[in-house]
This record gives C-alpha cells, sequence and structure tokens, in this order.
C-alpha cells in the first residue's frame, strides 16, 4: 500500500466490461510528509474518494481483487481507503488539501 | 522480509472491508545500520507494532495474509511481520 493524493478524475466511455460502473481517478503518490513521490497513476476506486482526499492504495495482483465486478480483471491499482489522518512522532497532518 | 521503521500511523474510516480493525501503519525501509534505503510504504500490523519500532515488513500478498491470520482478505498485500531486537553484523573487515 502507499498513499496518495487524488489530483483528478478519468473519464472512460468505452471500456471493458470489468470496470463499469466504477469510478476511475488519478492519484499522485506522495509520503507521510505530503511530498510527492513517483508518476500519478490511473486507479480505480471502491472507498468514496474525491478529489484532493488523501488516500491509500493498493497497486499490483492485489489491486484487482478489490473489484467488486469480480477478481479476474487488468486492473493494476485500486483506491482502498480514505485517510483520515497520519499522526508520526509528536505530529499530525491532516488529510484534506 | 525487509527492514524498515515504523515512521506513522494511518487512521481511515472509510476504507475496504478486507481492512476493518487492522491498523495500518507507514514504514520507511531500511538498512542493517538504519539509514533509509527506497520510498516509504502502508503495512497492515500484525505484531502491535509503533512508531519508532524496527520491523520486519512482508510485501507479498500470500505472506501478508498469513500475518493478519485471514487468508480471504486477498486485497492486502503488505504486513508488519515482527518487531525486531537486534541486528548483528559480522565484520567482514574488508568491506568498507
Amino acid at each position: 500500500m502507499k498513499l496518495g493524493r487524488v489530483i483528478g478524475r478519468v473519464v472512460c466511455t468505452q471500456k471493458m466490461e470489468c470496470f463499469e460502473g466504477l469510478k476511475l481517478l488519478l492519484v499522485q503518490p506522495v509520503d507521510e510528509n505530503g511530498k510527492e513521490a513517483g508518476a500519478a497513476l490511473v486507479a480505480f476506486d471502491v472507498a468514496r474518494a474525491g478529489e484532493g482526499d488523501l488516500v491509500f492504495f493498493e497497486a499490483g495482483k492485489e489491486a484487482a481483487q478489490a473489484n467488486p465486478n469480480g477478481w479476474f480483471n487488468p486492473a493494476d491499482a485500486a483506491i482502498i481507503g480514505v485517510v483520515d489522518a497520519v499522526d508520526g512522532g509528536g505530529r499530525s497532518s491532516g488529510a484534506r488539501k | 522480509m525487509t527492514l524498515a521503521k515504523v515512521v506513522a500511523n494511518v487512521v481511515s474510516t472509510e476504507k475496504h472491508p478486507h481492512y476493518k480493525g487492522h491498523k495500518i501503519l507507514v514504514v520507511q525501509p531500511i538498512d542493517p545500520e538504519g539509514k533509509p534505503k527506497g520510498r516509504s510504504l502502508l503495512a497492515v500490523d500484525g505484531v502491535q507494532a509503533g512508531i519508532g519500532d524496527r520491523v520486519l515488513v512482508v510485501d507479498e500478498g500470500g505472506s501478508a495474509r498469513a500475518v493478519i491470520g485471514d487468508e480471504t482478505a486477498v486485497t492486502i498485500r503488505t504486513a508488519i511481520c515482527g518487531i525486531v531486537d537486534r541486528v548483528d553484523i559480522e565484520d567482514v573487515g574488508a568491506v568498507s
């Protein structure tokens, strides 16, 4: 799992059936301090995330397992949860930008 | 398995049911001397670890599910499976 910031939404009319009804979001991976960490990617959402939210996502084959339309699909990233707060060593960072 | 240090705690209300009831921690991979190595990642805690602990992390789905004892939690991939007391390194002399 990694932390990420939702920076946009991806709209596709023509897509594989296994992605029907799923929200596709553009996610910028970040570290625990909110600093960008790597290239943005597209992930489907199962945690009711929205633009600006800090989220955690799973990449790799485990992501496909989160697809409510069945496990046999080509997804490689899924937003698993919306982060309320990241607390570490006496400091706390709010989740919303 | 890799060595890592727990650097933060993640609080999340809205999340996939597989993650309900599990503590999620931010871990920073380190080398045996404790120097940060690579990017931090999130792991489900299986051993009551906390911030500042040096831990063992598995980043493979089957292993992670074994750690948390739930083989149906198929979306979980990374878990903390041990708290490290110490690392003994043999002095190989020639290696600087």
